[in-house]
């Protein structure tokens, strides 16, 4: 491993050729990058943070063999450009709205018959055009490369999304103008118009020649200084890294750290890049566990989670939007301690445990255990989090998660309940509930908890549990929910809970949830 | 579609419409070709003319134009505290920061150190009063946005400040009687003793108060200006901005210059919605300020918090009323304050106010009547236009009154509202002494009642309400009229300009600008048509305040009627000296020279459009022409409240049916049914996506979008995307059913088309109490909810829990 000042340029494919990088910080984010040093203009800033979708991009990297959802090669993903940072994207591919038309070729317009050739518009360009699925158009490059990934996805896999599909899709993109109904339209008839695919072989080719099996050394000066980015590519090269620089911070997904630098300006010295250690993306089914690498992508773990536990969906399809479940991890989500995270509370319920380590050694811990106080946790200097499991047992429970925010898609939680619960006939045997939102750190009701065990679970237990529920928590009144609201809500998801788990004549959630209407129809692949 | 609701809808994808049968609902393309084959240019779905640019990213808005070498960045040090005095700035540890170049003070200033639109109370910079938290105090200019942005943000260490408790919600300045401009009344008595005599001898009363929240733009691209120093001290300006000629007078004001030696330009904004009307003048004078006193380009574009912080939006109501009526729900006198929280200066907040009071009756005829509207001066953003301009804050108490009234009552509200239509030949004045000619409502509603199957529906809820312990279902139709025209008589002017090019290609330009409501293209469309060419042959370039002077805000939804008809005037009277030097050549009349399809018709003979025009030129006629206009018959008199200030009334109405958890308040629009009245549409594609844009964006403001701002500091808490939350697309509903109402503007607007970017903004008043009904139910439509807007899912929870506690 390198600890010398020694600097590799920062290398990716964007528009067909590789691009050499050096000299800029290394916390320059992609989409300044693009705007400001590449002068594509095509992707736009829309507010910085990651909550807007219109500097959407497409990052492709080489896919695993035989991986599912794989393009030709390639795993491809949108992610926020605002909030990425450049050197996260050495050994990668970067594909902007500039890519479409160049895959597209010259023809000439049938409307445009007595001018010179022109280039033509991609599908999914041509869509939108024909649906009128642009008004102001700030949004629309955006909206391009989120439909362009699900283009590509589909195509692949030979199948169509539903109307539902793509809204659940384009939940990162947001459209002050048209009222979606016509981007909709766009995302099906750009299935009818003639394919046009990306040809990946170019890009595989460069991927495999940027191919590194050691640890990706840049840095760049900040005044007099210098500052490191560390992207090791093993376990053992991040443990050492990690135990050499205690100070040093750790990077995931950066949907958080992006907005620091973005917005609140902090200074955050050497970073080591966990994104580009396989072995902690790996999610693996073991004999007693289910194990999520805290590397893997919130989607591909909430992916695993709702294969197993369908119940979970919701929770899934709201937790923020597919470019931020591309690029957060399921480890990051944990580690970041915000009593709002919403895998905590999930995590919880199914009594996963943390996997935390330094150097060679591992510990574990109940996550609830990791948890001290607000932002602060059990993590050793040098020490980081390895991963997360989830014994076997708890995914046989009855399993609720329930999110309740202004929104539905892409908002951070008013609260998020986190439910499991075992009957022995009509009695609670064991229960867990577990809630973000409600308290400085995502915790357990061991007051409510108390209240069910050993109780025949019926409306005067869950009345009980829902009084105890006020001794529990002592919420906080904010710009998302009152404390009143939170502690009536956390209540009635209670008696939701019971509603729907009742031995006599329980509810389905059609009968209990507005959001069962939207037929999510999600199809889970993978392990 | 138009069918019940089948229950299995609801479970499959099969729920969607797909694109081709909504493109076959929304836009007859037979007929379309047809006209097109015809010759008309109007009428026809074309494409935005931009589309094809905005989805290759080719489309340049302000910050995507190439930089000229030598640009600086400007970023704005902001107030940390929301009243109070300022007393020292300590700047010197902020201008020694890396890549800084030069900090500004209000001293900087060269001109006047004001940017208000109307009134002069709005400082570009803070010169000792402290108005709200975040307000502009210096601006920081360095090499880099960045460096600009770091250092702009150590203003909290560099300002000394005396702070004062400040004033937030509008309640607390109507108790203080502090308003930003005078108090305004619009009374009307019919019968004796007006409103206070009418509610008395009326048989039923009802008393309430109504909180509305505000709304932010949130166009997607924030403001930013780029400021170009030109020779002799002149300034060239591109500005993101609704109101190029107001920003070419601020900035002259500001460097102290004559008009014409400021240009502004715009050639698109990403978004506007009214808040780039006056408050993009800040922006534009600081960064030519700087340009100016540093004799190099700058650009000032936001950051999304900092646009949050600094800019206004749409007003906050609160109302108290008192109304009287009768057994059937006819309101025979009404009473009603509204306060709006204005903010630290006056910006619109008068006018908005003025729409609001001209709005109050929505489409109701009221009898007796007296309007009070108080426009309340908190130290908050300089609130301004927002679509709709205050007039869906008035029309939204009056249609709350009749949602209670018909609860009282026992009778379904829809019946309520339509006693209370305005009548076509009686009972159509309105409260300002505007007589209402053009009145469609009765026709429109009674079309979207059956093609909804509203009463149908309300049945099936009932029944599905009976048996559903945890999920209610309501249902609401809402009705709307907005006036059009500018409340202010002399804004209602237009001019333009066409050139025809000696190729026979047509370059456009008028005084209007384009933010994405389409006005550029059917402006391109009006001219296309005039001259009988294809739609490529006509260009329309960048709003810019050295080819049409002295224009009006892009606002009012007048755009394309008034940019229209000066463009029409323009490229007529090219046509007609066309023609004449057709007939002059080729023999004929004038008059019978006919122009469609890229062809001239003269005398029996066919020849191409440019054959005619290089023709032309050769013959030295003139190919290009000013043209203007100014809307006919208007008036008012603003301290009676009185006079025409509208040239026609939009209407259209919506149904919507929404369900709604009763454990958390969440909520979901299953089904809206729109029926919008724009007239002989210009372009119904460009309409229709104005009609359901400004029903998702109003749901919006009557649901999710909530501001928040601390009681005690004063800080806008809900600042971002993250905390501010406007709908995805997952809030279109799966079934959304939209027309045009079949008619013409019955007066002579262009091609007797209506404007609609605003009106439909009132729509989604049809969710608002959608979900009032489904609270409603609850306790059995015995208990009036005490739902507030935005009905978050908290404020739905509220108003049931109230239900339910006031029925048991």
């Amino acid at each position: 491993m390198s600890m010398t000042t020694s600097t590799q340029p920062i290398q990716f494919f964007h528009r067909g050729r590789i691009v050499d990088v050096s000299g800029v910080h290394p916390t320059r984010s992609v989409l300044d990058w693009v705007r400001e040093d590449a002068r594509c203009t095509g992707t736009k800033e829309g507010c910085n943070e990651g909550d807007c979708g219109a500097c959407t991009v497409v990052i492709g990297e080489l896919a695993d063999p035989g991986e599912k959802g794989a393009i030709g090669g390639l795993r491809l993903q949108t992610v926020n450009a605002c909030i990425q940072f450049l050197p996260t994207l050495h050994g990668k591919a970067l594909f902007t709205v500039e890519d479409l038309k160049a895959q597209c070729g010259h023809g000439h317009d049938a409307q445009q018959h007595d001018k010179h050739p022109v280039q033509r518009l991609h599908p999914v360009q041509q869509a939108m055009v024909d649906c009128h699925g642009s008004q102001c158009g700030f949004c629309t490059p955006g909206f391009v490369m989120s439909l362009w990934s699900t283009y590509e996805h589909h195509q692949e896999g030979q199948t169509r999304p539903t109307r539902q599909q793509l809204a659940d899709d384009l939940s990162g993109n947001l459209c002050r103008c048209t009222g979606y109904r016509p981007i909709l339209d766009a995302g099906q008839r750009m299935f009818d118009l003639p394919a046009v695919r990306l040809d990946t072989k170019p890009v595989v080719e460069a991927l495999t020649a940027l191919k590194h099996e050691h640890t990706f050394d840049y840095a760049a000066p900040l005044g007099q200084r210098l500052d490191h980015f560390h992207a090791p590519t093993t376990l053992a090269e991040l443990a050492a890294l990690r135990e050499a620089k205690p100070a040093a911070q750790l990077l995931a997904g950066s949907t958080d750290v992006g907005l620091w630098v973005n917005k609140q300006f902090r200074d955050l010295g050497d970073i080591i890049y966990v994104g580009d250690v396989a072995e902690m993306k790996a999610i693996e089914e073991r004999p007693d566990e289910l194990y999520l690498g805290a590397g893997a992508s919130l989607e591909s773990a909430f992916a695993a989670l709702v294969r197993r536990v369908p119940s979970l969906t919701d929770v899934w399809l709201r937790f923020a939007s597919p470019p931020i479940r591309n690029a957060g991890t399921i480890g990051g989500n944990v580690a970041n301690g915000s009593p709002i995270g919403d895998s905590p509370p999930v995590l919880m319920a199914l009594d996963a445990e943390i996997e935390l380590r330094r150097a060679n050694a591992v510990r574990r811990m109940p996550l609830p255990d990791f948890y001290v106080d607000y932002m602060k946790n059990r993590l050793e200097p040098g020490e980081f989090v390895q991963g997360l499991a989830i014994p076997k047992a708890a995914l046989a429970r009855q399993v609720r998660a329930y999110k309740v925010s202004k929104r539905f898609d892409c908002d951070i939680s008013a609260l998020c309940g986190g439910f499991a619960i075992d009957l022995d006939g009509d009695v609670v045997k064991d229960v867990r509930l577990a809630f973000g939102g409600m308290a400085a750190i995502v915790r357990r009701a061991a007051n409510a908890e108390a209240a069910l065990i050993g109780k025949p679970w019926t409306q005067a237990t869950v009345n009980a549990a829902k009084l105890a529920l006020a001794k529990d928590f002592t919420p906080l009144t904010d710009m998302r929910a009152s404390a009143d609201y939170r502690l009536q809500v956390a209540q009635n998801l209670l008696q939701r809970l019971w509603l729907e788990t009742r031995t006599t004549d329980p509810l389905p959630v059609e009968a209990t949830s507005v959001w069962s209407v939207m037929p999510h129809a999600v199809a889970v692949e993978g392990v | 579609m138009n069918k019940p609701i089948d229950p299995k809808l609801f479970k499959s994808a099969e729920a969607f419409a797909d694109y081709v049968s909504n493109t076959a609902a929304r836009i007859d393309v037979n007929a379309e070709a047809k006209a097109h084959g015809d010759g008309a240019r109007v009428g026809i779905s074309r494409p935005h003319e931009s589309a094809a640019l905005h989805v290759a990213g080719e489309a340049n808005y302000i910050d995507d134009i190439p930089e000229l070498a030598g640009t600086l960045h400007c970023a704005l040090g902001l107030s940390p505290v929301a009243n109070g005095r300022l007393k020292e700035m300590k700047l010197d540890a902020i201008r020694a920061m890396s890549g800084v170049v030069a900090v500004l003070t209000a001293a900087d200033i060269p001109g006047s150190n004001d940017c208000g639109s109307i009134v002069h109370d709005d400082p570009i910079l803070c010169s000792g009063d402290i108005r709200y938290m975040g307000q502009p105090v210096f601006a920081v200019i360095a090499e880099t946005r960045d460096a600009a942005r770091r250092a702009a943000a150590r203003a909290k260490e560099a300002l000394d400040i005396e702070a004062a408790p400040p004033v937030i919600t509008p309640q607390e300045a109507h108790a203080k009687e502090q308003y930003v401009v005078p108090p305004m009344h619009l009374v009307r008595n019919t019968d004796e003793g007006g409103a206070k005599a009418a509610i008395a001898k009326a048989p039923h009363r009802l008393k309430a108060q109504l909180d509305v929240g505000g709304q932010e733009q949130f166009y997607l691209e924030g403001q930013i200006s780029y400021a170009i120093p030109k020779e002799g001290g002149a300034m060239h300006v591109y500005c993101s901005t609704q109101h190029p000629s107001e920003m070419q007078h601020l900035v002259a004001h500001a460097l102290h210059l004559h008009a014409n030696e400021v240009q502004v330009e715009c050639r698109r904004m990403g978004g506007g919605f009214g808040g780039k009307e006056s408050q993009s003048a800040l922006f534009a004078c600081v960064a030519s300020v700087a340009a100016n006193k540093l004799k190099r380009p700058v650009k000032l574009r936001l950051d999304r918090d900092d646009d949050f912080m600094i800019t206004g939006r749409r007003h906050c109501f609160w109302y108290e009323y008192e109304v009287g009526y009768d057994d059937e729900g006819r309101i025979l006198g009404a009473e009603i304050t509204m306060v709006s929280r204005a903010g630290h200066s006056a910006d619109l907040s008068g006018p908005v106010m003025t729409r609001a009071l001209c709005h109050f009756d929505n489409a109701y005829w009221l009898p007796n009547v007296e309007m009070h509207g108080f426009s309340g001066k908190t130290n908050t953003q300089s609130n301004t236009a927002f679509r709709g301009f205050g007039g869906p804050q008035g029309a939204i108490a009056m249609e709350n009154i009749l949602d209670s009234v018909a609860r009282e009552l026992g009778r379904d509200p829809l019946d309520v509202r339509r006693v209370n239509f305005y009548g076509k030949t009686e009972n159509n004045v309105t409260p300002y002494g505007q007589t209402v000619v053009d009145n469609v409502i009765h026709e429109l509603v009674a079309d979207l009642e059956s093609s909804s199957d509203y009463r149908v529906r309300r049945e099936a809820i009932a029944e599905f309400n009976a048996k559903s312990p945890v999920l209610k279902r309501g249902i609401a139709l809402a009705p709307l009229k907005f006036g059009i025209s500018f409340n202010v008589k002399h804004f209602n002017q237009a001019g333009a300009l066409v050139h025809v090019y000696n190729d026979g290609s047509i370059l456009v330009n008028h005084g209007g600008t384009e933010m994405g409501q389409g006005l550029n293209t059917k402006v391109a469309q009006v001219v296309a048509h005039e001259l009988g060419v294809s739609f490529e042959c006509v260009r329309v370039t960048a709003t810019d305040t050295q080819k049409v002077a002295n224009t009006s805000a892009t606002a009012a939804s007048t755009g394309a009627d008034l940019n229209g008809k000066a463009a029409q005037d323009a490229a007529r009277q090219i046509r007609e000296r066309l023609a004449a030097c057709a007939a002059a050549r080729h023999g004929g009349d004038a008059s019978a020279v006919r122009f469609a399809n890229d062809k001239v018709e003269v005398n029996g003979r066919t020849l191409p459009f440019a054959t005619v025009v290089g023709e032309a030129y050769l013959d030295r006629v003139q190919l290009w022409s000013d043209g203007f206009y100014a809307t006919p018959g208007l008036s008012w008199d603003k301290d009676k409240m009185q006079g025409r200030p509208f040239f026609y009334f939009a209407y259209g109405a919506a149904v919507s049916e929404v369900i709604v958890d009763t454990l958390t308040g969440e909520w979901k629009l299953l089904r809206a049914d729109i029926l919008h009245d724009a007239g002989k549409s210009l372009n119904p594609a460009v309409d229709i996506g104005q009609v359901e844009g400004a029903f998702i964006q109003g749901m919006g403001w009557l649901t999710t979008e909530e501001l928040v701002w601390h009681p005690k500091t004063g800080l806008l808490t809900t600042h971002a995307p993250s905390t501010y939350k406007i709908p995805t697309a997952n809030d279109c509903p799966p079934v959304l059913n939209v027309r045009l109402y079949e008619g013409q503007n019955f007066e002579d607007s262009i091609h007797r088309s209506k404007a609609v970017g605003e009106p439909p903004l009132l729509l989604p008043f049809s969710v608002f109490f959608a979900i009032r009904d489904a609270v409603s139910s609850v306790g059995e439509h015995q208990v009036d909810p005490p739902l507030r807007a935005p009905a978050t899912s908290e404020s739905i929870l509220r108003a049931i829990t109230a239900v339910q506690g006031a029925a048991a």
